[in-house]
């Protein structure tokens, strides 16, 4: 039953964007495939509902094609099941306002098509239990992340994001064929449940899981997609990849650490990885002034604040720590449910803008809080909750890792000194409170920036309403985090398969999640206290000038940009942001002309690569030259020299 | 009950007080007599009943700043102990919620300095991210190491029985200065932020409520002055000696050293200048990393 639900979840959105070719209208068409990409999520809600509730995971083993496979739902790929299927949902119903098929047939449809096939694929993945399944499954994912980057073609922007998209996602699909071929040797099968039993846990394995998962996840020094991709997308296309598609990787990684005899080296490393990506992430978060880009460095973050969370988790099974193990795994799934609402309703919000503004630039946006102010309302929830503020859910998966941090740190070994990383979690969270301060008091306060804000209004209703559900859902986990408890708590118990392992004890994060409303509720109690003072007395408010030391006329191209907000905080640090300021400065008596402009480079992205680049250039021009005069330079030669490494190889395997 | 009710009343009248007690200290060394003990009370009093003037482009967030600001430093306050008074709220992990509720606090700040769109705000709040920022890893090291000398997650834990654990003392030594230190960039006192001052481009806390009158202003100052009452009491609840067993007897000593210490930073903000602004980051980097260190010495 659980798997039949799951199944038909992901053949109702597999069919979803099919609609186009039997509705009566284009605009009927995209409303069905709503609705179907509705049943499909009702369906996985269903599914996972069951999963949840039942200690046994659900089995099932099919053979025939390409050998057969296994399909396998527990509480661990059913708590990714979920955000898949209710972002894919909430995507479709912002499509119907945001690419109306009466205005962009082709697109519309195009992209119709291909969200409902990247979250069908995306349901196969989770479901997958033998890696061949899943390596295919992936691939599907990433063919319809492309096609889907890729649906407003007409944009240069747009073409090239999805070619590096495309390069990436398979350099990354390379490393995992290396992996599962090296599990499938060990273990003599590639079923997970063989892995399980059988496969070692190497250092190979390792660099390939994190090179290969990294990439599509976007770990910090792999992300250098990621940034490209979410902006170029349209803005629908960027929540489903930031909010579920990046979240696979995630998936990936602690699946396979879950099924492997992980030492605790595993653990530094995962761990190592999510701090470098959780700040460095946020530092650049703070240098972005394009509001897509900012959310998409944003997403670079939010998933090294997961990775530590996987990391604290081997860390704890390594040694035996069973409360460490649950608070990492713990906090690790609910950051992913809750990134999973949070930033596809800041990428609804920055499309509603984009829409009405026709710019994505900060500096040229402001005062939108008064034309747009439900847009503006959920784009505040939505910032408060990805800040880590209370009363929001970000909160309350943040603390379950610091109180991991924490048990981390009472540990008479050196496991103490993981502990540390509590406080890259801090300075993340305190960047990303900055950025995010700075994101909307430049889009929503002050005066319009540019011509852009004059006409701005709020989007229709279903954009509107995709912003308020999952706004709300924010909300309603921040308040009383126990609603997840069940479902975490089913995660906790069935991600490690490893036989004989420890069993993580769920002890303490459940005692933390059933304190936490008291934080939220008192809260609001205090909010409401302060708010009757400052009522309960106090005359008229009048409306006047704002205070410019004396200068009674200024203008809105006086006020504070985005840019001076994040130079501040960046130059108080030499690295990582590169600044670099250009422009001329007014010189002479009587300056005739000046000129500023300034940005901040990404190390890997802006630095690094072309540097290394350039090195493979170089190299490979060194290689072909001594093979052109090998081979003598031509196709046939090289084909002969393929021909006869190939043929070599058969040899070595046939005699070894 | 009544020492709940007790907690909340020294929670919402004493910091004043401090407030007062500092400017008298600086009112003495520069040879005035300075302010009543309780003009800062009269000033919130006064405030409350006023009316406000708002700038023409501002929304309600303008309004929701120091409202939030003031519920965020009032959630704090119940999250510590103050002498023999237990927490009002306390859980393994309070110690994050303390951190994030002066974060939450901040951020709507922050907004509110933002939606009046003028830059000296949008500097003010620049500079308020900042230094804050920056505070936060320190800040989490001290609570880190509270946690590891007194094997407990709570701050009522952490606080009563870090110092009587048996740790070394030097890491809590460190982990005092390094607290003295954050909580003198918090509160926006010399030698971070002079609130004294009447230039507007040298202010911080300051100049992100340059707008805000009446009972903005009123819970402004309120929430400032509870604020430093938070930290002072952090860095008093470590001071104060273990084995009291009178809780009305250590309750005495601690609003005592919430006094001293009130007495400290009026004489620091008289006899120092402010930091330079590019200076102030090295000053809180140099926080971290003592608060660093007495992590690495509480582990031992």
């Amino acid at each position: 039953m659980t798997l039949l639900l799951a199944g038909s979840a992901i053949v109702l959105a597999a069919a979803s964007g099919l609609t186009g070719f039997a509705a009566p209208g284009p605009r009927t068409a995209q409303r069905w495939a709503a609705a179907l990409m509705g049943a499909a999520a009702a369906c996985a809600f269903g599914g996972a509902g069951l999963a949840f509730a039942r200690a046994r995971p659900a089995v099932l083993t099919f053979g025939g094609w390409l050998g057969g496979g296994t399909l396998r739902l527990d509480g661990f790929s059913a708590i990714f099941l979920v955000p898949v299927f209710a972002v894919g949902a909430l995507g479709s119903l912002y499509g119907l306002d945001y690419f109306p098929a009466a205005k962009l047939l082709g697109k519309a449809r195009r992209w119709q098509l291909f969200h409902g096939l990247t979250v069908a694929s995306m349901g196969l993945l989770l479901l997958a239990d033998d890696a061949i399944l899943f390596l295919v499954a992936w691939e599907a994912v990433a063919l319809g992340s492309w096609a889907l980057v890729l649906v407003e073609d007409d944009h240069a922007e747009a073409r090239e994001a999805a070619l590096t998209y495309l390069v990436a996602a398979h350099v990354g699909t390379l490393a995992l064929v290396g992996l599962v071929a090296l599990l499938g040797q060990a273990a003599g099968s590639y079923s997970f449940d063989a892995m399980a039993a059988r496969a070692p846990a190497t250092p190979w394995l390792l660099a390939l899981l994190l090179a290969g998962f990294g990439v599509k996840a976007g770990l910090m020094p792999l992300h250098f997609w990621l940034p490209g991709a979410h902006a170029a997308a349209p803005s629908h296309v960027s929540a489903l990849l930031s909010g579920v598609v990046l979240k696979m990787g995630v998936y990936g990684i602690i699946r396979f650490a879950g099924l492997l005899p992980a030492p605790a080296s595993w653990g530094w490393a995962l761990l190592a990885a999510g701090v470098t990506s959780a700040t460095l992430g946020a530092f650049l978060t703070l240098a972005q002034n394009d509001v897509k880009r900012l959310l998409a460095y944003c997403s670079v973050e939010n998933i090294g604040i997961i990775v530590m969370g996987a990391g604290l988790a081997l860390l704890g099974r390594a040694s035996g720590n069973a409360a460490l193990e649950a608070l990492g795994i713990a906090g690790a799934c609910f950051h992913v449910l809750n990134h999973a609402m949070f930033k596809p309703l800041l990428f609804f919000g920055a499309g509603a803008l984009h829409h009405a503004t026709g710019t994505r630039e900060l500096d040229r946006l402001g005062g939108l809080a008064r034309r747009m102010p439900a847009t503006a309302l959920c784009f505040l929830a939505g910032a408060a909750a990805i800040s880590g503020l209370p009363p929001f859910n970000g909160f309350a998966s943040e603390l379950l890792l610091y109180l991991g941090f924490g048990r981390a740190l009472e540990a008479r070994s050196a496991l103490a000194f993981a502990g540390f990383g509590a406080a890259a979690l801090a300075l993340a969270g305190g960047f990303a409170a900055a950025s995010f301060a700075k994101a909307f008091g430049m889009i929503f306060l002050g005066q319009p920036r540019g011509p852009a804000g004059g006409e701005a209004h709020d989007p229709g209703p279903a954009m509107r309403l995709a912003m308020a559900l999952p706004a709300a859902v924010c909300l309603a986990l921040g308040l009383f985090p126990p609603l997840a408890a069940r479902v975490l708590r089913s995660a906790v118990s069935a991600w490690n398969r490893t036989p004989g392992a420890l069993l993580p004890s769920w002890g303490p994060a459940g005692q933390l999640l059933w304190r936490l409303p008291i934080v939220g509720f008192g809260l609001l109690l205090l909010l409401g206290l302060a708010w009757a003072l400052r009522r309960s007395r106090g005359g008229v408010t009048a409306r006047g000038d704002v205070w410019a030391c004396g200068y009674p006329a200024p203008t809105a191209r006086m006020q504070f940009t985005g840019s001076s907000f994040a130079d501040f905080l960046l130059g108080a640090l030499p690295w990582p942001a590169v600044r670099r300021p250009a422009g001329e400065a007014p010189s002479a008596l009587f300056p005739a002309r000046a000129r500023f402009a300034s940005h901040v480079a990404d190390p890997v992205v802006e630095i690094g690569l072309p540097a290394a680049s350039r090195f493979f250039a170089r190299l490979s021009d060194r290689l072909s030259s001594d093979s052109h005069r090998a081979a003598g330079a031509t196709l046939q030669g090289n084909v002969l020299l393929l021909l006869v490494v190939l043929a070599g190889l058969l040899a070595w395997k046939l005699i070894g | 009950m009544l020492s709940v009710l007790a907690h909340l009343a020294l929670a919402a009248l004493w910091p004043p007080l401090l407030v007062g007690i500092v400017g008298r200290v600086e009112a003495w060394f520069a040879g005035r007599v300075g302010p009543p003990l309780l003009q800062p009370w009269r000033d919130v009093w006064k405030l409350l009943h006023k009316g406000t003037v708002q700038g023409r482009n501002t929304t309600w967030l303008f309004r929701a700043g120091p409202v939030a600001g003031m519920a965020a430093v009032a959630g704090a306050a119940l999250l510590l102990p103050a002498g023999g008074l237990a927490p009002i709220v306390s859980f393994p992990g309070d110690f994050v919620v303390l951190a994030y509720l002066l974060g939450f606090g901040r951020f709507f700040l922050v907004l509110s300095a933002l939606d009046t769109g003028s830059s000296f705000e949008g500097m003010g709040a620049a500079r308020e991210v900042t230094f804050a920022s920056l505070a936060e890893p320190g800040l989490f090291f001290c609570l880190l190491a509270l946690g590891r000398l007194s094997s407990g997650w709570s701050l009522g834990r952490m606080i009563a029985s870090a110092p009587a654990a048996g740790g070394p003392v030097a890491a809590l030594v460190l982990v005092e200065i390094a607290l003295v230190v954050i909580a003198l960039a918090e509160n926006g006192r010399i030698p971070v932020d002079d609130p004294a001052t009447h230039l507007e481009l040298t202010m911080i806390h300051e100049v992100m409520v340059l707008d805000h009158g009446g009972p903005d202003l009123a819970l402004v100052s309120w929430a400032a002055a509870v604020r430093l009452f938070v930290f002072l009491s952090l860095v008093a609840g470590l001071a104060l000696p273990s084995g009291l067993t009178d809780p009305r007897l250590s309750l005495a000593l601690f609003c005592a050293l919430t006094v001293a210490l009130a007495v400290l930073v009026g004489v620091v903000e008289s006899a120092m200048a402010r930091l330079r602004l590019v200076a102030v980051p090295q000053l809180l980097v140099g926080a971290a990393v003592l608060s660093g260190f007495g992590l690495v010495l509480s582990l031992l």
